[in-house]
């Protein structure tokens, strides 16, 4: 299990990367290299032959940064998965993806692990492509025309497929700040903690006086890439967060998806698992919103 | 494709190699350094036996380039053999019976290395799991690690006190 041989490329600044990917023909002939923990295992069982690797680890000081933007926070993206979860502002603003984190992979692998790459990677299961979309998140896509956004829901157009341009690449995230008085809650069932997730489930919750003004619902594992539960958004909002009223939003999430099957679990047990992970990160989420009690 | 110059400190040394890029750092330890106790076992990230520490950090060898360690301080078992938590936590595995072949026994070190050194002495079981969850043991059931890693963290608080 080696790699098949390729030409090797550091750009030492963003405007040399920009230039060399305006000028690429194929996004699997010519691969960015960031954390490499999910590329290099697949050129090392060779289900990835790139010619050209584009490394752009030396690029930290230009998109390794996390930041404050307008009312969001920006992750840079070559952040480290490591780097995010330790980071103050992460957990403050961005609470989800703090509490997504530690289920990415195991800590080694997290250690090099970037925020983008797994996001540009577009696994179906994965936990930060999960919270892109429950919090509506914004991509930057930066090319030779130069930045463009991409809304999360946009940017995930297939099973490991981003909506990214051949010429283009991610720069970076931002995650809008939540309201006052929202909460957030992430789940996972896998088979062993920090491997791929079976189901993800991301619910985040704001309120005032005793009702839900807002839900945001979405569910990892269940179809080519993250989705929202819209239809169930829809019948918890607005609504008095009682019990029944969370069962039931949790039943329509259920009966929403069409997952499939494959060898760690049945699609009826995902249909299954999706209902009861949906109702208890509301709950989560609700008691966490403190608006809403 | 030709090989590219590198310059990295292995262990506290500077060392300089010629690698062809698609050589992991694992490689470059073992074949061109001769650092062979770091050891190679799936070569795609599963099972941890090449853990090794990247700027204090578990990284796993195999999924890093050995051109991508230029300009990095890199330490493998061999180095932790100088360090006094890396000589801690082997004398604990030693005395706890952590190890039957020892073939993964390294990167555990690695790994339990950098926990107690971020982390500090105060330890739950759950987080000592957690950290080494991702280094595989086919022979002790991973109960004696976990007791290893105990014993060595309350040894250190007392240290500490």
């Amino acid at each position: 299990v080696k790699p098949a041989p390729f030409r090797y490329v550091a750009p030492s600044s963003v405007d040399e990367l920009t230039r060399i990917v305006a000028e690429r023909e194929d996004i699997a002939d010519t691969a960015i290299l960031a954390g490499g923990q999910s590329l290099m295992p697949l050129m090392a069982l060779r289900y990835a032959q790139p010619t050209c690797l584009v490394d752009i680890n030396g690029l930290a000081g230009e998109l390794g940064r996390i930041g404050g933007d307008g009312d969001g926070l920006r992750v840079g993206a070559l952040v480290r998965q490591r780097a995010a979860e330790r980071d103050p502002g992460v957990a403050e603003r961005v609470p989800l993806l703090a509490e997504a984190l530690p289920s990415v992979a195991k800590p080694a692998v997290r250690t090099r692990g970037t925020v983008g790459g797994s996001l540009c990677y577009a696994d179906a299961a994965a936990e930060i492509p999960l919270v892109a979309v429950a919090l509506d998140a914004v991509m930057t896509a930066a090319g030779p025309r130069g930045d463009r956004a991409i809304p999360a829901r946009e940017f995930f157009v297939g099973a490991y497929e981003n909506a990214l341009e051949v010429d283009e690449f991610l720069s970076g995230v931002t995650f809008r700040a939540l309201p006052e008085g929202s909460g957030s809650s992430f789940l996972e069932i896998s088979p062993r903690h920090a491997d791929r997730a079976i189901i993800g489930v991301a619910a985040v919750v704001s309120g005032e006086r005793g009702r839900v003004t807002d839900v945001r619902l979405a569910l990892a594992g269940v179809a080519p890439t993250p989705v929202r539960a819209t239809r169930a958004e829809r019948t918890l909002g607005g609504q008095a967060p009682d019990p029944d009223a969370i069962a039931a939003a949790a039943q329509v999430a259920a009966d929403d998806i069409d997952p499939d099957s494959d060898l760690p679990a049945s699609a009826d047990y995902r249909r299954h698992a999706a209902a009861v992970l949906v109702r208890r990160a509301l709950q989560t989420a609700i008691g966490r919103a403190g608006g809403i009690a | 494709v030709t090989d590219i110059p590198i310059t990295l400190v292995v262990n506290g040394e500077e060392r300089s190699a010629r690698v062809e890029p698609r050589r992991s750092l694992a490689d470059l330890l073992r074949s061109d350094l001769l650092l062979t106790g770091t050891h190679v076992g799936c070569e795609h990230g599963v099972c941890g036996a090449c853990t090794v520490l990247v700027d204090g950090e578990p990284v796993r060898a195999c999924l890093m380039l050995g051109v991508q360690a230029q300009g990095h301080e890199v330490t493998t078992i061999e180095g932790l053999a100088a360090d006094p938590v890396g000589q801690a936590v082997q004398e604990a595995m030693r005395e706890a019976h952590a190890f039957q072949c020892g073939f993964c026994t390294p990167g555990f070190l690695t790994a339990i290395t950098a926990l107690l050194r971020e982390s500090g002495p105060r330890l739950t079981r759950t987080e000592i799991r957690e950290q080494i969850s991702g280094n595989l043991c086919r022979c002790s059931g991973y109960e004696p690690i976990v007791d290893a890693v105990e014993a060595v963290a309350a040894k250190l608080d007392g240290v500490a006190a």
